[in-house]
Order: C-alpha cells, then sequence, then structure tokens
C-alpha cells in the first residue's frame, strides 16, 4: 500500500495552492509610517472571535491610553483598551467593517492629543511563570494578528495543557498586496524574536520554526540575524504559494506532517502563531503595553502612497486613506488581502485589531465578470489546497443538495478562494461554499431550536399529566380522609350509642 | 448559466477581489491557435475543398447552436462568442474527408451543436464529446460518404481545382472519382486482411510523419498535430496525463501484437500515424467537459481511449476506432469520477480522518 501511495501521490503531483501576482512591492519596501492621531477613534467590542466585550467606562469618563475600557466576557472574548488618552464621548453603534454594513457597538474615545498612556510597573517577563504570562496576555487584549483573531492566551494555554514541543511562526504572509508581516519582520526582528522566546515559555515548547515565504528575504535576513543568539530558534524559508499562510499547510510545509482532518496541530505537539502576534505579546510584556495598534498595509491601483502603516484601533479607513492619498476613485476597498478580505461597504468603517490591509482597488484590478457555465477543466480541483472537487460541489450546492455537497467534503473547504481565483467561467466557487456551510449552520440552529421546543413540550405534556395525577392521588386522598372521617364519626356515634346504652 | 438554482452575487461576499485572469474565450482560442498548423496544412495538401469544407462545417455548428439559444430565448452572441461551437465544428471538419460534399459538414455541424450539445444543457452539460458523437452518426449515417478518401493533391500542384472548381466539388460532388480515391493505411489493411491477404505480402499505402498521404482533413499530419498538442501542454491549456496515456494504451497492445504476428497486426508506429490517434489524443479526449476531473482518473481515461481504439481497430467493423473509443470512454468518466477522487487534507483515501 505505502508504494501505491507513493504512486499515487507522484501523479496526483500534490501541488496544491495557486501563484497570484503578489503586488506587495514597492508597498512593502516603503518604510513604516505612522498615521497621525485622528481626533475621534471608534472602537469595537467586537475585535475578535467570540462573545463581544462588556464595556467598564461611561461616556464623559476621562481614560488613558491603554486604559482598559471593556472587558472580555466569556471564554473566546478578548479585553479592549484605549488607543489614546481623551474622553469617552458616547458608547453607540458605527458599522461594522464587514460586507453586510451592519452596526456594531463601538466606544467613540475624544482624543485629547496628549496621547499619554497608563502607569505601567516594569517587570523582567523572564521572571514570570507560564501562567502568569498567559495572564498578562489575555489582560493585554492580545489576539491573533494572522486574520482569525482568536484570543492569544486562550491558545497558549490549551498548548500549554497539549504538551506541544514546537511553536510555529507564521510569517508566511501569502496574501497578495499584504506586506505588514514583512515590514514587521524587517523592522522588529528583535522584538518579534523576544515575543517568541516568551510564548516558548508560556507554552513550554522547547524549539520555535519561523516560516517565511522566500519572496521576502530581507524579512528571512533580519530574523536570521535576530534568532542567532537562540539556536532553539528556527527561521526557515518556505516556497511563495497562497496559502502558505493557512496554519495546516504551513506546518505540513515546515514539518512534513499532516493534521487529522477531525484534529488540531496541538495533537501533533504543535502550536501556530502569527509573528504579528508575537510582537503583541512583547508588547504587552517587555512594555505593559496592550494591544491598541496595529500595522496596516495600504495598498491597490488607486493608493497614490502605498505602504504600511502605523494605525492605532478605531481609526476609520477613510482617514488611512487620505492619508496614503487616493490617486483615483477607488472601484472597491476590502479590508484584508484580495483573496480572503472582506468587502468594505464605505470607509467609515473602523480598523480593528484584525485588520491587515486596506486596500482601494481599481476597476482595472477587479474587473467582474458575469459568471459562465462550468466547463469542468478542473482548475479547481488542481488549485484546491485541501484535495477537494470544487466543480462537484457547487454544482451540487446549485442544485439544493447540501448533504451531497458535505458528502464530497465541504466541511473540509478553509474557503481560501484558490478555486474562485483559478477558474476561468469565473463561478464564485468559494461563495458557494461559504454559503452553504452558513445555510447547514443555520439548519443545525433550526434542528436544536426543534429539538428544544420538543424536549420543553415533552416536559409540559409530562408536568400537566403529573399535575393532572397529583390532583386525583389529592382528591382521592381526601375522599378517603373523608371517608374515615365518616366512618370515624359513625363509630364514635355507634360507641356513644353503646356508651348511652350502658350508662343507661 | 444552467446550474443557477442558487444565485449568489460575488461582490457582497469576500474572495472576489482576485482573479488569474484566465475565461472560457481565452482557453478555445489558444486550442484554436494550436489546432491552425495542422488545419492549414490540410487546407494546402487537399486544395480549396476542403477549405469549403471547412467553413460549411464551422458555420453550420455556430448557427445550429444559435438556433438552439434562440428557441430557449436566450442571447445568442455572447455565448457563440466563447468560441465552444466554433471549436467543435473546426475538430468535427478536421476529422471528416477533405473532399466530403457540402451536406455532410452541414449535418454534422447542426448535429453536433445541437443534439449533442445544446440538448444536453449546452456547454458543460454534454456527456459525450460533440464532434465525435456528430462524426459517428455521419458515418453510421452515410459511410460511403464518409469514406470517400482522396489522394494528396496540394494548392499549386496540376490539376489542383481552384477556388470555384473547389466549392463545386463541394456542392455537386467530386468529378471523377476513379483518378482521386485513394486508400488509408487502415482501411487498406482492413479490407486486405478480410480478404484472407496478410500484410506481409502486399505493399500497403506509405505512412508518413508529415502527413502527405489520403486521409482525413486535418488528421494526416501527425508532426503538426503533436506540436500543436506540446504547445497546449506548454501553454497548460491541458496536461500530459490523458495525451500520453491515450498514444501509450494504443501503442503497447500494437507492439506486443505485432511482435507476436507481424501478418496480422499492424505496427505501433503505423498505429499512431494513423487515423485520428494524434488528433484523439492531443484535442478530443482532453476535452475538459467529457474527460475526469482528476489526474489518475485522467491517465485511466486516457489508458482506456487507446486500448479501445486499438481493439477497434483490430477486431471491429471499422477501419478506425478513435470516434468510438472516445465515446464509450466518455460514458465511463462520470463512473470515473465517482471513483477515482483526490485524497483530502488529513484525511485517507476513503475519507477517514488520519491516525495522529
Amino acid at each position: 500500500m505505502g508504494l501505491m501511495e507513493k504512486f499515487l501521490a507522484l501523479i496526483e503531483a500534490t501541488h496544491w495552492g495557486v501563484h497570484p501576482h503578489d503586488h506587495k512591492r514597492p508597498a512593502a519596501d516603503a518604510p513604516l509610517r505612522c498615521l497621525p492621531l485622528p481626533e475621534r477613534l471608534f472602537v469595537p467590542l467586537q475585535q475578535h472571535i467570540g462573545a463581544a466585550a462588556r464595556p467598564i467606562v461611561l461616556a464623559g469618563q476621562k481614560v488613558k491610553k491603554g486604559q482598559l475600557i471593556a472587558e472580555a466576557q466569556g471564554a473566546t472574548s478578548a479585553a479592549i483598551h484605549a488607543p489614546t488618552s481623551g474622553t469617552v464621548a458616547a458608547i453607540r453603534d458605527v458599522t461594522a467593517p464587514h460586507p453586510s454594513g451592519l452596526p456594531v457597538a463601538a466606544i467613540i474615545i475624544e482624543a485629547d492629543g496628549e496621547d499619554a498612556w497608563i502607569e505601567t510597573e516594569p517587570v523582567d517577563p523572564f521572571t514570570l511563570s507560564a501562567q502568569e504570562i498567559t495572564q498578562r496576555i489575555a489582560a493585554a487584549g492580545v489576539v491573533g494578528l494572522g486574520g482569525a483573531t482568536f484570543p492569544s492566551a486562550l491558545k497558549l494555554g490549551l498548548a500549554l495543557k497539549a504538551k506541544i514541543h514546537t511553536l510555529i511562526l507564521n510569517g508566511g504572509e501569502c496574501e497578495p498586496y499584504l506586506s505588514c508581516d514583512d515590514r514587521l519582520m524587517r523592522d522588529a526582528a528583535p522584538e518579534i524574536v523576544t515575543g517568541i522566546r516568551l510564548m516558548m515559555r508560556a507554552t513550554g515548547a522547547r524549539r520555535a520554526l519561523v516560516g517565511i515565504e522566500d519572496n521576502k528575504p530581507e524579512a528571512i535576513a533580519a530574523m536570521r540575524e535576530a534568532a542567532r543568539p537562540w539556536h532553539e530558534i528556527g527561521v526557515r524559508p518556505v516556497p511563495s504559494r497562497y496559502p502558505m499562510g493557512s496554519e495546516k499547510h504551513l506546518f505540513s510545509t515546515l514539518t512534513g506532517q499532516e493534521v487529522p482532518a477531525d484534529g488540531r496541530t496541538t495533537d501533533l505537539g504543535v502550536l501556530v502563531h502569527n509573528v504579528g502576534t508575537a510582537y503583541a505579546v512583547y508588547e504587552a510584556l517587555g512594555k505593559g503595553r496592550p494591544l491598541v495598534e496595529r500595522i496596516v498595509t495600504v495598498n491597490g491601483g488607486a493608493i497614490a502612497f502605498p505602504g504600511n502603516i502605523r494605525v492605532p484601533v478605531g481609526a476609520l479607513v477613510e482617514e488611512v486613506l487620505a492619508f496614503a492619498r487616493l490617486k483615483a476613485a477607488p472601484a472597491r476597498l476590502v479590508m484584508g488581502g484580495p483573496m480572503m478580505g472582506s468587502l468594505l461597504p464605505h470607509a467609515r468603517v473602523p480598523v480593528v485589531k484584525g485588520t491587515s490591509g486596506v486596500l482601494a482597488l481599481t476597476a482595472a484590478e477587479t474587473a467582474a465578470h458575469e459568471a459562465g457555465p462550468c466547463i469542468r477543466c478542473s482548475s479547481c480541483v488542481r488549485a484546491c489546497p485541501v484535495g477537494l472537487l470544487p466543480l462537484e460541489m457547487s454544482a451540487r450546492i446549485a442544485a439544493g443538495a447540501l448533504s451531497a455537497a458535505v458528502d464530497l467534503g465541504l466541511k473540509d473547504c478553509i474557503a481560501c478562494g484558490c478555486c474562485a481565483y483559478v477558474c476561468p467561467s469565473h463561478i464564485p466557487l468559494v461563495q458557494y461554499f461559504n454559503h452553504a456551510k452558513g445555510e447547514l449552520a443555520a439548519q443545525a440552529r433550526a434542528q436544536l431550536r426543534n429539538e428544544a421546543a420538543k424536549r420543553l413540550a415533552s416536559l409540559r405534556a409530562e408536568r400537566l399529566e403529573r399535575e393532572a395525577k397529583e390532583k386525583a392521588e389529592a382528591a382521592a386522598r381526601r375522599k378517603a380522609e373523608r371517608m374515615a372521617q365518616k366512618a370515624a364519626e359513625a363509630a364514635a356515634a355507634v360507641g356513644k350509642a353503646a356508651e348511652s346504652e350502658t350508662t343507661a | 448559466m444552467s446550474t443557477a438554482k442558487l444565485t449568489v452575487t460575488p461582490l457582497s461576499s469576500p474572495h472576489a477581489h482576485a482573479h488569474a485572469g484566465g475565461s472560457i474565450s481565452l482557453i478555445m482560442a489558444k486550442v484554436m491557435l494550436a489546432l491552425a498548423p495542422a488545419t492549414l496544412y490540410g487546407f494546402w495538401l487537399y486544395g480549396w475543398p476542403a477549405v469549403h469544407l471547412w467553413w460549411i462545417t464551422v458555420l453550420s455548428a455556430l448557427f445550429g447552436e444559435a438556433f438552439c439559444l434562440h428557441l430557449m430565448r436566450r442571447r445568442a452572441m455572447p455565448v457563440l462568442l466563447d468560441g465552444s461551437a466554433a471549436l467543435t465544428g473546426w475538430l468535427l471538419a478536421l476529422s471528416l474527408p477533405p473532399w466530403a460534399p457540402w451536406w455532410l459538414g452541414a449535418i454534422g455541424g447542426l448535429f453536433a451543436t445541437v443534439v449533442a450539445k445544446q440538448m444536453f444543457g449546452g456547454l458543460g452539460q454534454n456527456l459525450f464529446n460533440p464532434a465525435m458523437v456528430a462524426r459517428v452518426a455521419l458515418l453510421i449515417s452515410f459511410p460511403v460518404a464518409m469514406t470517400q478518401w482522396i489522394a494528396p493533391l496540394p494548392i499549386g500542384s496540376a490539376g489542383a481545382p481552384d477556388f470555384v472548381q473547389g466549392l463545386q466539388i463541394v456542392l455537386n460532388g467530386i468529378p471523377n472519382v476513379d483518378a482521386v480515391t485513394s486508400a488509408t493505411l487502415l482501411g487498406f489493411s482492413k479490407t486486405e486482411l478480410s480478404r484472407g491477404i496478410d500484410l506481409l505480402n502486399t505493399t500497403p499505402p506509405a505512412l508518413s510523419f508529415v502527413g502527405e498521404r489520403a486521409g482525413s482533413l486535418g488528421e494526416t499530419s501527425a508532426f503538426l498535430i503533436a506540436a500543436g498538442g506540446l504547445v497546449l501542454l506548454w501553454l497548460r491549456i491541458i496536461s500530459w496525463h490523458i495525451p500520453f496515456a491515450m498514444l501509450t494504451g494504443i501503442a503497447i497492445p500494437a507492439l506486443i501484437a505485432h511482435e507476436v504476428d507481424p501478418a496480422r497486426y499492424l505496427s505501433a508506429s503505423a498505429h499512431l500515424l494513423s487515423g485520428a490517434a494524434m488528433l484523439g489524443a492531443f484535442f478530443i479526449a482532453t476535452d475538459y467537459v467529457t474527460s475526469p476531473n482528476t489526474r489518475i482518473g485522467q491517465l485511466i481515461f486516457g489508458l482506456g481511449c487507446g486500448l479501445l481504439t486499438w481493439l477497434i481497430r483490430t477486431y471491429g467493423g471499422y477501419p478506425e476506432g478513435v470516434a468510438f473509443a472516445v465515446l464509450l470512454m466518455n460514458a465511463m468518466t462520470p463512473v470515473i469520477d465517482r471513483l477515482v477522487k483526490p485524497r483530502i487534507y488529513g484525511r485517507d483515501r476513503k475519507g477517514r480522518p488520519l491516525e495522529t
């Protein structure tokens, strides 16, 4: 079987993924700039996977930069801090950075212009225990900055429990146009390395591997230099191929192993974190600074000065675009990269912790085509990094046969968009899959609701039955009591009569 | 779109911000480009009647497509411009006898797009290769007209028909049949064997790698067709799997049989350079719509096409078997696609999660 398997793998020539034109330069080479502090910052309470944070400030209250303004609420939630000093102007809804344009609750901070940090007492983070490090990371509101925005402390805590041996740092940055991680690695490699060492301490990992796509030679060199004193930290160039930044694919490229379909990398003793997250960990522990700003790539054909900008959380996309200057009216605004990023309804949406990029694309860059019929060219089959059959799945979904699509592996789809990217018929394949996954989730929810309703109904029936029975029992008891009483009275009467007879 | 019970607007969801830039019409244009050298050579070799037959076939294929779209009240122009109907007509024309009468091309072109394509639901929905369905339908319906081979009579050579004479030949039939007809190697050997004469005691028509011999309009030049196929490989329109497997599927049994009994079995080179072997391997079996999705499936499909071609040529009633073989394997495509699927990341071939 082993030989057969090798033969099949050879024929399939597992060349997953696609090679999009990266458009990363010249933005990646431009020096990092800082966004001038906006007058108002709109800090959404939902900047992570999980429940929205709970605000703990009131309108009119003065806050310092880095002050906790909303607490984590629930296991996969994260704390939120003031991105600058000033006054809380209001807590109200703003447009969420999401294609729906739905509102999201946000704390609006009127900046006082001083940008004054909260007082922090510096500690040597390397004297802290794993638990203390994790606690501080949680307190600093650090979430995964690669895009998934999963609370980092939770991930580190789980990894410690799972006894991992290797930490993989994701410096893949395979999305076209984006270069925020590239810039960060070039500019702050020593800090990232410190963050990595802290994460190793927090998880008990014995070694760390930094995977960087080979289209970023400067970042590879900078990270190699910074990691030189630490033998347990290795910097590994990986081939540039989208979606190399996918956790499982970077893991497989670096270790040669595969993550089982029902498992995680931690089952194999490996935890994957983004390099930006490592930097945030350094900031949180080395400087006591919570996550209140991030590097955002501003790029696209409509931008006059593309590059990377340090942006406080809550700044509006509008302000970021104004700072980078538009040279043409953008046909489309995208938050994130062009492969997995989301369309923005307009530019008055805030930058959040997970915002890796803001793209202002011209009509030529995004030329939307009408979808044609599938010609079964199987480009999507070859591009799929997971080994699915996108054309078959989309045909099933289009016909309304969701369960057939699930049988074909719909749930294994990582929604990377490779299939839609290569499709010559411009069929929005990945959109079909996202739609179907949403539909399945809705069905599952509906089923849960149904079951709950059924359970309640049966409980009610049970209760009514019980009550009726109790009533009947009570009635029977009362009847019995009455009978007993009557009998007693009768007996008493008979006794009396007898008594009177005897006394007579 | 024929499969649109559910509509998804790309703009309202992510992942629609970048595209590799391909399109159906671009693919079809590249295939036509790769076909052009062999076609032009065929025009030169068989003269004006072949040119007229070619455009009649292509136009009638386009007309058939437009007619069906008209019946369905759909706008015809965008669909015609995708190039698939023209390519179908083109491939069919290449497989016809070069001086075939106009009605053969016209019926074939119409049949290909109306019956073999649009009746199945249009582009992407047909189970069988439309050009091959039409060719087989013509071969069964009009066996005589479909086997009128002529000897090469290049444009400019003495006695070659000019533009108007070419038109007359296509419209009125071949003037002096005996003067120009010739036999193909496959047809010749089939006849000789059926007469009980073995192949070692006859002088069969010569093979030609360049293509100067009797045969279908665009099938005789193995060299130019293979070159076009290599261009398609280089442009990544096709992969090596189907052509390689199909040619192997023809060559291996031919090699063995010829080695065992050269008196009864043609050599591998005779098989590879005759009939539609090359055209089939590079341009017909590789049709996206009717071939399997996976690389392994494509190897199985190609091998099947090759083996069946050899079997039909050797034991069947017709001297040539590529069209039948491809159609038979087209019917197998859904089965192959069902049985051969790629391995999903993190799962074994049966779909169970890998063990840690």
